[in-house]
């Protein structure tokens, strides 16, 4: 099972801290209770989910009679895999369809965009990029580079130009050419910003207007983002109506938590997840694997 | 928001709760306390450092004396004040660029995405503003395109970029230092590198290599204020194998709560050197931390507002200041005034640095955002110059006629006049107050603004209350301070 093991890989940092409360005597008391919150926090899942979490576990476990650390385990993975919302359609995988990615400076939109391109190009669609970060210096000839790799038509207008028409030329083209996967790149911004969030309101309305087929907005979030993930992907849903996320850099040490608190809050599936820099580390997200790999649950499947 | 309120926010609350006590006990502290630890790791704060942190405040406010004192609860608000800033580092940390050597190198470094290429040309425009000559090293061979982003920032604020198409990171970077610089006329290299994990040994050791051919004389490494709690680890495995300076902190215009700044202070003892937030070149400041302590508390940054203000004023506005206290305040004063808040960084900028303002804004739920000033000014300038110098003039007629020049409708010219009204009486309260007049006077000319702008009146006078508090506040800290401060105070409003 090479998908669970890498995903356990990028996560092995937040479960050595879990095994250490785990094994450290192994009775479950008071003190294993507090200590799991704090692991819980400190894997970014906030303070207030991480205290939920814990409690309802604690309840349950009298309720059960579950007393060894390693029942409680299981039963922790269980309740958070029960914390993400379920993913009920795949815009990368149901064709035609539109996606367009939003997200802070730095998420890493443009390389999700490469990465997924690719993919799909590998397995015989039709794709269209379509660059419509006409503000970051250089994003144009980032994504540039990314299609000129797989050989993908990319629609793109120079530095400075107004990205909501440059979506609608990227849907017109995608028509003339039969593209059956349509990915179009959007300028980072801050969910502070009003002027650029309504700047990606008029992007989002023009694209879901002219487009003839199912327009996905997703957003990118850096998995080693903390409690603000929350607030900007709150922003991000309340301007834009987002459907779906994807969670980049769950490698490194970050412990991802954050993907729970905000997957569970705006109920939005998680559509994929990047577990390191090849393309095929970005991967499709199992809110089972990702919980048994967050606490390090017994691998018997 | 109530949710995502602010760690200034929290604080603030929790005060506001000990505030209406006479006496503390310790159950009081306890409670105070816990919302402490909360708020800050919702701030993103690392675990250990809110533990032993709470830890070190709860002590303090346990001694009796503060339990005992006058004033408890400023007490408590003082203790973590002092912590707070002893967290963020104690003085303001200075680049060090010996003299003696030419060019001087500052390398940067840090995660994917954390904003290394464009703190570097910030960093290239603040120190050309210093007077030295920067040149901008793109050692990112890694990211597609890095070196085309890196030179068109260059462009922008113009600083030259040195870019070894297809040599490998360390020979761009010898390069740029030994031969580029030179040629160039430069006195100063900024080696950009790629974003790399910490746990990706070829990297790092790519930086390490790096560092040992140009032999920097600071390493910078560049954070986003967003980061999580893992922070920790991040920052503890660059200290190791780089040994950097400082730290930049990106992207701290966002509503992040900078809990990460907390951490990386108290966890490596690397200080922080400057914070950048926006968009624009001129966006990177110097850290200051005590601050950044105040403006977490909800405290404000009046310091920093003076600053500012000092930067654009002139001996003019100097001039027009006295003349608006003695002579009333005209439509050509509102729209100076507005334009001046642009130039100061904008209204969300400026609203964070008063005290309260920030909270009450996000209270009442709206959003203080620069284009109001828009149709400000188009309604302004469509008034003829007798109305502006004297708006009572303008009557129904006139109105009409604005509103139709400006394409806005009566409604809104009617506010707008509203506005200066308002304004005008707080000018002439004011003007009372130069000449020996008490803060609670200049809280009710506040209060009333706050309602004209269309806020609940009950929080407007909330927030009066705390300005009042606030102003109170700084003259008992002003006491201490040179003259000259108070002067400029009174000159800014």
């Amino acid at each position: 099972m090479a998908l669970f093991d890498r995903l356990k890989d990028g996560l092995s940092r937040s479960r050595q801290t879990m095994n250490e409360i785990f094994y450290l005597g192994g009775e479950v008391d008071d003190q294993f209770w507090e200590d799991l919150e704090d692991t819980l926090v400190m894997g970014d899942m906030g303070a207030e989910v991480a205290f939920q979490v814990a409690d309802d576990l604690r309840e349950q476990a009298a309720r059960e009679g579950l007393t060894r650390a390693d029942q409680i385990r299981d039963a922790l993975a269980t309740r958070i895999a029960a914390e993400f919302t379920p993913k009920t359609w795949d815009p990368f995988v149901y064709l035609p369809s539109c996606v367009l990615f939003v997200g802070i400076n730095g998420a890493g939109k443009t390389t999700t965009v490469g990465k997924l391109a690719n993919v799909a190009h590998n397995q015989g669609v039709k794709c269209l990029i379509g660059g419509a970060d006409t503000f970051r210096a250089a994003a144009i000839e980032q994504l540039d580079v990314w299609a000129e790799r797989a050989g993908i038509e990319m629609v793109t207008r120079e530095r400075g130009a107004d990205p909501a028409s440059v979506c609608f030329e990227v849907l017109e083209r995608g028509e003339q050419i039969g593209a059956q996967l349509t990915l179009i790149d959007t300028a980072g911004r801050l969910h502070t910003s009003a002027d650029l969030m309504s700047e990606l309101g008029k992007v989002v309305r023009v694209t879901r207007k002219r487009a003839s087929c199912k327009v996905f907005v997703v957003l990118v979030i850096d998995a080693t983002t903390g409690q603000n993930g929350l607030s900007q992907a709150k922003e991000f849903n309340d301007a834009l109506d987002l459907d779906g996320l994807i969670i980049t850099k769950l490698d490194g040490t970050a412990k991802g938590g954050i993907a729970v608190a905000i997957s569970h809050d705006l109920k939005l599936p998680i559509l994929r997840i990047g577990v390191g820099e090849s393309i095929e580390d970005l991967q499709q997200f199992n809110a089972k694997d990702f919980a048994r790999a967050l606490v390090g649950a017994s691998e018997g499947v | 928001m109530a949710v995502f309120s602010s760690l200034s926010d929290r604080l603030q609350d929790t005060f506001d709760k000990l505030r209406g006590k006479g006496r503390l006990t310790e159950d009081d502290i306890n409670v105070a306390m816990r919302e402490i630890r909360l708020a800050l790791l919702e701030a993103d704060v690392n675990f250990k450092v809110v533990r032993a942190f709470v830890a070190r405040c709860k002590e303090q406010c346990l001694e009796a004396e503060v339990l005992s004192s006058l004033n408890p609860t400023q007490n408590v608000v003082r203790i973590v004040l002092d912590e707070l800033v002893k967290l963020l580092g104690s003085t303001d940390a200075e680049l060090q660029l010996p003299a003696t050597r030419k060019p001087n190198v500052i390398m940067l470094v840090g995660l994917q995405g954390s904003g290394k290429t464009t703190a570097a040309a910030k960093l290239a425009y603040l120190l050309k503003g210093q007077g030295r000559k920067p040149l901008l090293a793109a050692c990112d061979v890694h990211r597609p395109a890095a070196a085309d982003q890196l030179e068109t920032l260059g462009r922008e604020v113009g600083a030259p970029v040195f870019r070894g198409d297809g040599k490998d990171a360390v020979a761009i970077a010898r390069e740029a230092v030994e031969h580029v610089a030179k040629l160039r006329g430069c006195d100063l290299v900024i080696v950009d590198t790629a974003g790399r994990l910490q746990i990706d040994e070829v990297m790092m050791q790519e930086a390490v290599d790096i560092r040992d051919a140009v032999k920097p004389d600071q390493i910078l490494m560049v954070v986003d204020a967003m980061t999580g709690q893992d922070i920790v680890s991040v920052v503890n495995t660059f200290n190791e194998r780089m040994d950097f300076d400082g730290v930049i902190m990106s992207k701290l215009d966002g509503d992040a709560r900078g809990g990460g700044a907390l951490s990386v202070r108290e966890v490596t003892g690397k200080p922080i050197m400057f914070v950048s937030q926006g968009e624009k070149p001129d966006s990177l400041e110097v850290f200051h931390p005590d601050r950044m302590a105040r403006r977490i508390l909800g405290m404000g940054d009046v310091i920093g507002i003076i600053e500012q203000a000092e930067k654009l004023s002139d001996e003019q506005s100097v001039r027009d200041a006295e003349r608006m206290l003695m002579e009333g305040f005209t439509m050509d004063d509102m729209l100076t005034q507005l334009n001046q808040v642009r130039k100061m960084g904008g209204m969300r900028k400026l609203a964070g640095m008063i005290p309260g303002v920030d909270r009450a804004i996000a209270q009442s739920g709206r959003e203080v955002s620069d284009e109001q000033i828009i149709p400000i000014e188009a309604m302004i300038r469509s008034m003829t110059k007798e109305e502006r110098a004297k708006p009572r003039i303008i009557n129904g007629q006139r109105r009409k006629r604005i509103a139709q020049g400006s394409g806005h409708s009566v409604q809104e010219v009617n506010t707008l006049i509203k506005q200066w009204e308002q304004m005008d009486k707080m000018m002439s309260s004011l003007r009372g107050m130069a000449l020996g007049g008490g803060g609670r006077q200049m809280g009710r000319g506040m209060a009333d603004m706050m309602r004209n702008m269309g806020m609940d009146p009950a929080e407007a006078n909330k927030i009066a209350r705390m300005g009042a508090a606030a102003g109170g506040g700084n003259r008992q800290q002003r006491r201490g301070r040179p003259k000259k401060k108070g002067n400029q105070k009174k000159r800014r409003r």
